[in-house]
């Protein structure tokens, strides 16, 4: 029923996308609903989930919840590994089923790791990855009620298919069940509380520092640790340290259309020297019937009162599908 | 007996210096880490969470091999260049204090973890990863990866990478929009106030 609501939930927000799919900084374009829903989600764990997670980490013994953590850890390991087979890594998805299989008998239920100890590693897959690595983009970042920051693709994953995967949805006894998952959700947040307090602390803007931090985690898991150099130069130019962004910053990294229909030229070295961008030409609104493709060109500046903006925007397709497409 | 005494100092002596001096990045960060664990298993305090010692161990240990000016200019990003040489050092000591105090509280977490060193990848001769995983029953390995590069005082660290998430490059959507807002005073601003109300939640914990 509560997956039902979500799985509608995301529809609607999927729909209200095709209205406003701009690319901001971050691929955020629902951040006002994000935000709410952070805050409720945020009110809701401190509340209930992290005073209980709390009190079971004081409690159990470490041993103790590590067994636990280990136990629902093995359930995991079956879907783990037909979602590294889906992704064509066998030799991964067959160390899984090992570990799953030694874990399970040595292990006690998989009360032990015993298969970490052998030297087969744990893998982190799910669904949203599988379609990842399949090629699928990620969409905008959602944070789901309740189970926090995702995005539109791992979202659906997550509500429509991973639960197939879960053993616990196959417990008949709803009430053991229920329970089952209980504990699981407690566990698992006692194993964050660490986590999650290094994140508040660390901070300036809480729901920022999540939702980066999710995005750049989701990128890492999904080339398994080793995701490829950003595939946007623009994305690196944004790094004024970098040496990548230097040699970058030489080409013109952006041509869009203002909302005046204007054309709408930036470079990167001219976004990196302060004192154009403030007078006002750093942005170069070029007319609409040219041709303005025109880079190093000297233009006289016109600036519309309102730049500022026009920058944020010529700023925020650097990273998105625009300059892809206008790749010559 | 005296001469074998006073050549064993001369050699402790140097080999201090050439730890600090001239090893290659992996060997240094493998040198640092596995000091500052001993460190930690050794001292019940900290292991308590004394945070006062934590800092020192980090300020002695750690924090000598931290390019700091580099990673607030990567956090940063494009309005780095924007900021008056006084702006970049007031954004580098807050953004320092800031991480400073996240790295402690992060090393007051650790928990007998194992941690083992992978093959380091390098991007140029004087810039490489040095690659790290810390082990854990019942989870996937997390990385943590240290961004270095070469300077005449020995390699210094200018990122790290938490299981695919950069500590330093992920404020730079949060460090743009408070630009946006409030320009670089704003920023350091909004820092510094945060570095401030981490310290009195830290004092007001402390004399519970």
């Amino acid at each position: 029923m509560l997956r039902r609501l979500i799985t509608v939930l995301l529809l609607t927000a999927l729909v209200g996308l095709g209205g406003c799919a701009t690319t901001g900084g971050s691929n955020d374009p629902l951040e006002g609903y994000n935000r709410a829903m952070f805050g409720i989600n945020d009110a809701v764990d401190k509340v209930i989930i992290k005073p209980v997670a709390t009190g079971y980490k004081a409690v159990m013994p470490e041993f103790a919840r590590t067994g636990v953590t280990n136990f629902f850890s093995n359930l995991g390991d079956v879907w783990i590994a037909i979602n590294n087979i889906l992704q064509g890594k066998i030799g991964d998805g067959v160390s899984d089923l090992g570990r799953f299989t030694i874990n399970t008998t040595v292990g006690i239920v998989g009360l032990f790791d015993v298969a970490s100890s052998a030297g087969l590693e744990k893998h982190n897959e799910d669904f949203g990855q599988t379609l990842g690595r399949w090629g699928m983009g990620s969409g905008a970042y959602v944070v789901l009620p309740f189970f926090g920051p995702s995005n539109v693709r791992d979202g659906f994953s997550r509500l429509l298919v991973d639960w197939h995967g879960d053993p616990l949805w196959y417990v008949r006894n709803i009430p053991t069940r229920n329970e089952l998952i209980g504990v699981r959700v407690i566990d698992d947040r006692a194993n964050l509380l660490d986590v999650s307090r290094l994140a508040e602390e660390a901070a300036l803007d809480h729901y920022a520092y999540v939702r980066d931090a999710f995005l750049q985690r989701r990128r890492s898991l999904i080339y398994d640790g080793d995701p490829p150099p950003e595939p946007n130069p623009a994305k690196s130019s944004d790094a004024g340290a970098e040496p990548v962004a230097r040699a970058a910053a030489k080409e013109p990294v952006a041509l869009i259309t203002n909302q005046w229909g204007e054309r709408v030229t930036t470079a990167a070295d001219e976004e990196l020297t302060p004192a154009r961008e403030f007078a006002g030409t750093g942005a170069k609104p070029v007319s609409a019937g040219k041709d303005a493709v025109v880079s190093g060109a000297v233009y006289e500046p016109k600036i519309p009162n309102n730049h500022e903006a026009l920058l944020a925007i010529s700023a925020g397709s650097r990273e998105g599908f625009v300059q892809a497409s206008l790749k010559p | 007996m005296m001469m074998k005494l006073f050549s064993a100092l001369c050699f402790s002596l140097f080999a201090h210096a050439a730890a600090a001096q001239g090893l290659g990045p992996d060997a240094l960060v493998k040198s640092i880490t596995n000091e500052v664990i001993a460190i930690i298993k050794a001292d019940k305090d900290i292991q308590a969470g004394h945070q006062k010692k934590i800092n020192d161990l980090v300020d002695a240990k750690v924090l000598p091999h931290f390019n700091f000016s580099r990673m607030t200019a990567l956090a940063v990003g494009r309005n780095w260049p924007k900021a008056t040489p006084e702006q970049q050092k007031a954004l580098t000591g807050e953004f320092r204090t800031l991480l400073v105090r996240t790295y402690s509280s992060a090393l007051s977490a650790y928990k007998n973890q194992v941690i083992e060193f992978r093959p380091l990848r390098a991007a140029a001769d004087t810039e490489v990863t040095v690659r790290t995983q810390v082990k854990q029953s019942g989870t996937e390995p997390i990385s943590i990866d240290y961004s270095m590069e070469q300077t005449p005082n020995g390699w210094k660290v200018f990122d790290v990478v938490v299981g695919g998430v950069s500590l330093v490059t992920n404020y730079r959507e949060t460090f743009n929009a408070e630009i946006r807002d409030g320009g670089i005073d704003g920023l350091v601003k909004s820092l510094a106030s945060k570095n401030r109300s981490l310290e009195n939640t830290q004092a007001s914990s402390k004399s519970k």
